[in-house]
Parts: C-alpha cells; sequence; structure tokens
C-alpha cells in the first residue's frame, strides 16, 4: 500500500523508553503530525521489522549484539537517522557500567546484589550477547542529526520532525538544548 | 595622543579600552564581552590550558586569557569560524571523561555544559574514551569524581593563592594528566581542604562536588537553565531571574 506519507521508525535500545514516553509527550500535536506521518516498525505499531523509510529515531545507546542488529536494520532502510537522547549520543545512564567488567556486572546483579534470590547468571541462547562497553551510536553508523535530552521535550521533537517535513535544516533552539 | 586613546584595542570592531599588564580577558570581562573560558577566574592567576578564550588576534590565534592586550590590535572573538574550534575543544572535553550529565548533580550549574549549550554542541563527535578514573569520597563534606575532570587547574590555583594551603596539584602527562591530592594518603579526606576554602567551590564541572546538598535546586531551575553562560560570567544578570534566557 504506497501513500504519500512520510514513513517514521523508531526504536528503543539500551535506553529506558523515557524518550518515546517524551514523544508521547507531543500530545494532540501527533493527531496533526499523523496526517503528514505514517508508522513503520515502531513499539507503537508493533511491526517486528523495518520497511524502507524517511526518517528513523533511535533511542539508547549499543549494549548488546542485538542492539547493533537492530541498528544497523535502521541504518540500511532510514534515509535519515536520528539519534535521540542522550544515551543514543554518549551511551548515557547505561554506560555506567563501562567502569566495571561485564563479569562484574553479572556478579553483581546475578550472584552477589542485595536480595539476590536463587543465585545464576542467566545463559539461555535466546539472549543476546552483552557488548564489552556499552556504546553510542555514531561509532557504529552514520547518524544524520542529534536530538539531545534526557529525555529530549516534546516540544524538541515537534521542532525537529516539523523542520524535517517542512524540509528545512533541523536547528533547535537555545531554549530546548539541554544535556539533562 | 592623550593616554586613554592610546590604550585602546578593537574586539570585533568595538573599541575597548585597556590599562597597562591587562589581558584581552581582562580588558573584555571589564567592557562586558563574553569570550568564552573555561580554565580562567579573574582572581586567579591565567593557566591558559582549555583553550576556549582561542581568539583571532591581527590574524594569529591567541589564548585571550594570557595575552597581553596592546595597542590598536584587533581581536575577532564571536566568529562561526572560532565557533566551530571552540566547539570542537568542548567536544573534546566531552569525550575524554566520564560526562553523562543526566547522572551528574552538576547539571544546571556546569561551565563545560553551559559552554556547549552557548556553542551549539549537538554531540560528542568523537568516540568516548570512557576512561576509568579513581573517585574519592573519604572527605566527609566533599567528593572528588575525577571522571568529570578537566585538568582546568582552577582548584590547584585557588588553594595555592587564595586558601594559602597546597591540597591539589596536576600529574602526569597527556591522557594520564589527573588531580592529586597533597596528604600522607593522598586522599582527600586526609588533606586540609575544608569545606568553605575557594578551592571546594571553585570546580567549573562536578569533579569537586558538596556531600549532603544534591538536588537541592531541581532541574530545570539551575544556573545555565535561567541564564547563558555569557550573562553569569559576566555578572551582570539579576539572579532572582526565573525565566529561561530565550523565553
Ligand atoms: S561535569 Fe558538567 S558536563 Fe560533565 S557530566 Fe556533569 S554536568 Fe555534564
Ligand atoms: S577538579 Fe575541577 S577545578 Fe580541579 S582541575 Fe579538575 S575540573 Fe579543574
Ligand atoms: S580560558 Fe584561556 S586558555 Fe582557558
Amino acid at each position: 500500500m504506497m501513500t504519500n506519507k512520510v514513513r517514521v521508525a523508531t526504536t528503543s535500545l539500551a535506553g529506558c523508553f523515557g524518550c518515546h514516553m517524551s514523544f508521547l509527550d507531543m500530545d494532540e500535536r501527533l493527531v496533526g503530525l499523523l496526517e503528514h506521518v505514517e508508522f513503520d516498525r515502531s513499539p507503537l505499531t508493533d511491526i517486528k521489522h523495518c520497511q524502507p523509510c524517511d526518517i528513523g529515531l533511535v533511542e539508547g545507546g549499543l549494549c548488546n549484539a542485538e542492539n547493533v542488529h537492530v541498528l544497523r536494520e535502521f541504518r540500511n532502510n532510514c534515509k535519515i537517522l536520528i539519534a535521540v537522547g542522550a544515551c543514543a549520543i554518549n551511551g548515557g545512564v547505561p554506560a555506567m557500567r563501562n567502569h566495571y567488567e561485564v563479569q562484574e556486572c553479572l556478579q553483581e546483579a546475578y550472584l552477589n546484589g542485595v536480595g539476590v534470590d536463587n543465585p545464576m547468571i542467566p545463559s539461555d541462547p535466546e539472549l543476546p550477547l552483552l557488548l564489552s562497553k556499552v556504546h553510542p551510536l555514531h561509532e557504529v553508523v552514520r547518524v544524520d542529526y542529534y536530538l539531545p535530552g534526557c529525555p529530549p521535550s516534546g516540544d524538541a521533537f515537534y521542532a525537529i520532525l516539523s523542520d524535517l517535513l517542512a524540509g528545512r535544516e533541523p536547528s533547535l533552539s537555545k531554549t530546548m538544548l539541554h544535556y539533562d | 595622543m592623550n593616554q586613554l586613546l592610546e590604550n585602546t584595542l578593537t574586539i570585533d570592531g568595538q573599541v575597548v579600552p585597556f590599562s597597562a599588564g591587562q589581558t584581552i580577558m581582562d580588558a573584555a570581562l571589564a567592557a562586558g564581552i563574553y569570550i568564552p573560558h573555561l580554565c580562567h577566574k579573574p582572581e586567579l592567576k591565567p593557566h591558559g590550558s582549555c583553550k576556549l578564550c582561542t581568539v583571532d588576534v591581527d590574524g594569529r590565534s591567541m589564548s585571550a586569557c594570557t595575552f597581553p592586550a596592546s595597542q590598536g590590535m584587533q581581536v575577532a572573538n564571536n566568529t562561526p569560524a572560532l565557533t566551530e574550534v571552540r566547539k570542537t575543544l568542548v567536544q573534546m572535553l566531552f569525550v575524554e571523561g566520564n560526562h553523562l550529565c543526566p547522572t551528574c548533580d552538576k547539571t544546571g550549574d556546569c561551565t563545560l555544559q553551559a559552554l556547549g549549550y552557548h556553542l551549539g554542541m549537538l554531540d560528542g563527535h568523537f568516540p568516548p574514551f570512557y576512561p576509568r578514573r579513581e573517585v574519592d569520597a573519604s572527605h566527609p563534606d566533599l567528593i572528588l569524581d575525577r571522571d568529570r575532570c578537566i585538568m582546568c587547574g582552577l582548584c590547584v590555583r585557588a588553594s595555592q593563592q587564595i586558601d594559602g594551603k597546597n591540597v591539589f596539584a596536576l600529574s602526569g602527562r597527556g591522557a594520564q594528566n589527573h588531580v592529586i591530592v597533597n596528604s600522607p594518603s593522598g586522599k582527600l579526606g586526609d588533606s586540609d581542604l575544608n569545606k568553605d576554602d575557594l578551592a571546594a567551590h571553585i570546580c567549573p564541572v562536578g569533579a569537586i562536588l558538596p556531600k549532603n546538598h544534591g538536588h537541592e535546586v531541581p532541574i530545570g531551575r539551575r544556573t545555565f537553565d535561567l541564564h547563558t553562560v555569557a550573562e553569569s560570567d559576566i555578572a551582570t544578570f539579576n539572579l532572582h531571574k526565573t525565566e529561561h534566557h530565550d523565553d
């Protein structure tokens, strides 16, 4: 089914879904947006794989092999890729584990941590393997635009999408620029 | 020609007076002109290390905080090219340490972060180093988190030049450069640093932080949420302003 709408895909990698929640903070402006936009792969649609898209919004950094796989799928399918939020841009809160070895993190979480029942490091083959460090997106693929913030505000999402839909080069006003 | 006319230079075409012995930075601050800077505070001897204050003096790049003002000098400060260079310097400072602002209690009050905003920095550009540096929480009132130290030497100079102590020093070269503490154990808790010392307050980033005062001011209402770095550094703003500078 072909339409003239701009196709947008979104995903959350090593993030907390806070950026997606903030995306929904566009509130009633989403209604206007949906006249021009339709969603492809996204937690909002539950579509599992990307078709060719115009814009990809990626929340979260890369903490495991599956994150890298999904990011590559987005890069291969999206004309414009936007790194959304602190974690996508510099690793953010998950990157706090970069101070430790993966083994130390697993031991703390699953063996020695406070209140651990039935201590055992999960080893199901279905689980994606952890990377030795958390990385931002631009270390693995080319990123077209950055939308900083933890999370970026609904206004910031609206600004960047409005600019792109109008064919303008996105420019975030200083009011909307924050890293926290 | 009288003395006054002899002692002038121009910054971006604006005529600025200076007196003998002043640097370009001194003259600019006195005239209310903001030249970005991180390692400079007017009450301390200049260090010339961060290079954020790089200006173009008669076609050459100079550090405004160390370069003496001289008659007729033509200084370019607020140019797109210098903004790009300064932004790159800030990006390098971000990736060289662990600057995860959402996890840092200095957020909103941090000069490095505010310079990122001022210069329009959206990302770190370079691959992050994620260095592993030592945290020292041994002091009852203060914490030293080297992850966020930018080696500006302000704590070193404040301790020596104002507090009359000698608590901090910079040690090691290049990527090994780090802050060390002058005490028998090398720990802050064993030093004679007091929470009222200037050295305990001067850190422009979240490397030296007071304990027990986290989140006293909510995020969104902190210094640089309400003011630009330019406003606060030339100290002309009204501290009770509650609107954002772009509102
Ligand atoms: S020191 Fe400043 S730039 Fe670094 S994490 Fe803290 S707020 Fe961010
Ligand atoms: S601890 Fe703070 S004041 Fe001292 S050198 Fe590091 S960044 Fe500068
Ligand atoms: S302010 Fe001049 S070099 Fe840092």
